[in-house]
């Protein structure tokens, strides 16, 4: 399975909701310190439903295009929605098996939005696997 | 499955690579595509001979050291102060109780820096290392210097990845307590005139350690001749186990250094208040140490001298010739580091805008496997304006035909990456 696939390649070349906000109400930006790759993360929320969103940083073809996916995923959608997001759903999204390495780059994004939106700082899937008694 | 034959003209003659291959397990084993392994700066593969040596301890011998009156004890000891003299030996060391076994060379600089730092560094003094290092030779110096009041100073690189020595008249003084710098880099590959350095860090009274983890698997290190006063490295970069380094000092220093970790072993004799400490390198190995590791990088070791490190130096050599040669035609590629003849076998590179871990999960889809990253320098990284770069490194088990694999590879990810551009 080759994950350089044309769906993943078309995100990265043209990544939906790049850019900034004015006056967004979430902004939240992180680095995955294993390669340096950035995401910031801009978002307009009404009523509880995320009304407008943006991302924007560098970094390789899964961080980014996983973003993008992300962007498109959760916009218009109740906020909320956000928080139940997992590490699942997004390799769902990104349709191609990742491993621990590059899971990082592929979960960054959702690290990214719901350190902004919840203060949840840790990675997803890995607050898993602490509570796994 | 395999790649057309190569030019007859091309074939390495320095070493029967083949044969060598034949040693390492993890080379020999069928897979689709075939392995090509090309991050032994990362870690090494290991040969037979190693794992055998340590399969042995475990199976027939397997008891602590330096305690038991008892027959497989006294082999367990035997073997381990053994493996000891080998590594003595193989860095030309006067004496095996130079060598003290740690687990890495990370390690080996923590207890440099903790022992011989707390005693001899002060306010006001400075320590001098390059931006070339690896996190695991600048943190230790940071936080002693944080620690201290000391100042730690850099020796700048070229652009094309040498120490600037220009500067080293200037940045030298009366302050200077030691100089920590590596013998060769991570990332660049470049190989530093540590004799020169370290006569002249000698000349104004500072002590001199060399980070040799990216040396010593690679070409002959003769600690007498550089006349460092510390020296670290790792046995898994030079085909040993993973959990075992050492920390070469010169005894004089290591007497005088205050213990690192203490405990079982690091003792002559204990009272309720105060103990009295054993004499090097006893006194710096706390606990049981890592006895199986300690044998296998002895037999590494062998392994090692009976290849011969010059032939292992010839190798990489043509290694780097060829790929340099190879890789410069592909467009949008930049090198970073000086020629061949300046440095050993890594080559870090990054092409044309692919991120480099693009460029690593291509070439992993082929069984190229690279290492993509900042390679634990980001001083460096800074220093070249680059956020990662991808390296190549080979070892003396690689091929000229590992390299047009590597090349494929290359071009592979550009035709992805760039068929898409606008």
């Amino acid at each position: 399975m080759n994950i350089y696939e044309e769906d993943i390649l078309d995100h990265y070349e043209s990544p939906s909701n790049y850019g900034t906000l004015e006056d967004p109400d979430i902004s939240y930006e992180e680095d995955n310190p294993l390669c340096g790759d950035k995401i910031r993360m801009e978002l307009k929320v009404e009523d509880g439903i995320v009304a407008d969103i943006r991302f924007s940083g560098h970094g390789c073809t899964i961080s980014q295009a996983a973003a993008s996916m992300l962007t498109e995923k959760i916009k218009g959608q109740p906020l909320d929605e956000v928080k139940k997001l997992s590490k699942d759903d997004i390799l769902e999204m990104l349709g191609i098996p990742l491993g621990p390495v590059r899971l990082k780059c592929g979960l960054l994004a959702l690290k990214v939005l719901k350190a902004g939106a919840y203060g949840l700082k840790g990675w997803p899937g890995e607050e898993d696997e602490e509570s796994g008694e | 499955m395999h790649a057309q034959p190569m030019n007859d003209a091309l074939t390495l003659h320095t070493l029967d690579v083949e044969a060598i291959r034949n040693d390492f397990p993890i080379l020999k084993q069928e897979s689709d595509p075939r392995l090509i392994y090309l991050d032994s700066a990362a870690t090494s593969q290991t040969p037979d001979c190693v794992v055998n040596a340590m399969d042995e301890y475990y199976r027939t011998y397997n008891a602590n050291i330096h305690r038991g009156i008892y027959r497989i004890s006294e082999e367990a000891t035997a073997r381990y102060e053994e493996a000891r003299k080998k590594i003595a030996r193989f860095i030309n060391a006067r004496r095996s109780s130079q060598i003290v076994f740690t687990r890495n060379t990370t390690e080996s600089i923590n207890l440099v820096a903790y022992s011989w730092g707390s005693a001899n560094i002060r306010e006001g003094d400075e320590i001098l290392v390059t931006v070339m290092e690896h996190h695991s030779n600048l943190l230790p110096w940071q936080l002693l210097a944080q620690r201290t009041g000391a100042k730690l100073r850099f020796i700048e690189i070229t652009e094309e990845g040498l120490l600037q020595l220009d500067d080293l008249d200037r940045l030298l003084t009366e302050r200077t307590r030691i100089v920590a710098m590596t013998h060769v880099s991570n990332v660049l590959g470049t190989i530093n005139p540590i004799q020169d350095i370290t006569a002249a860090a000698h000349a104004v009274g500072a002590k001199v350690l060399i980070d040799a983890a990216q040396s010593v698997p690679h070409l002959p290190v003769d600690v007498q001749q550089m006349d460092c006063d510390f020296l670290a490295f790792s046995g898994h970069k030079m085909c040993g186990p993973t959990g075992i380094g050492v920390l070469y000092g010169k005894l004089d220093l290591l007497e005088e250094m205050p213990p690192f970790l203490v405990g079982g072993s690091t003792i002559r004799s204990v009272q309720r208040e105060h103990s009295i400490y054993a004499d090097p390198p006893a006194k710096f190995e706390a606990g049981t140490p890592s006895i199986a590791e300690a044998i296998g990088l002895g037999a590494a070791v062998d392994y090692l001298r009976k290849v011969g490190l010059e032939a292992i130096y010839a190798h990489e050599h043509e290694l780097l010739e060829y790929a340099h040669q190879k890789l410069s035609d592909i467009e949008g590629l930049t090198i970073y580091g000086p020629k061949p003849r300046q440095k050993t076998g890594a080559i870090s590179l990054n092409l044309d805008g692919i991120h480099p871990h693009d460029l690593a999960g291509v070439l992993d889809v082929s069984g190229v496997a690279i290492r993509a990253g900042h390679h634990c320098a980001q001083p460096l990284m800074q220093q070249y304006d680059v956020i990662a770069t991808a390296r190549a490194s080979f070892y003396l088990y690689n091929t000229l035909e590992e390299i047009d694999r590597l090349y494929d590879g290359l071009l592979t990810a550009k035709k992805i990456f760039t068929r898409r551009r606008r």
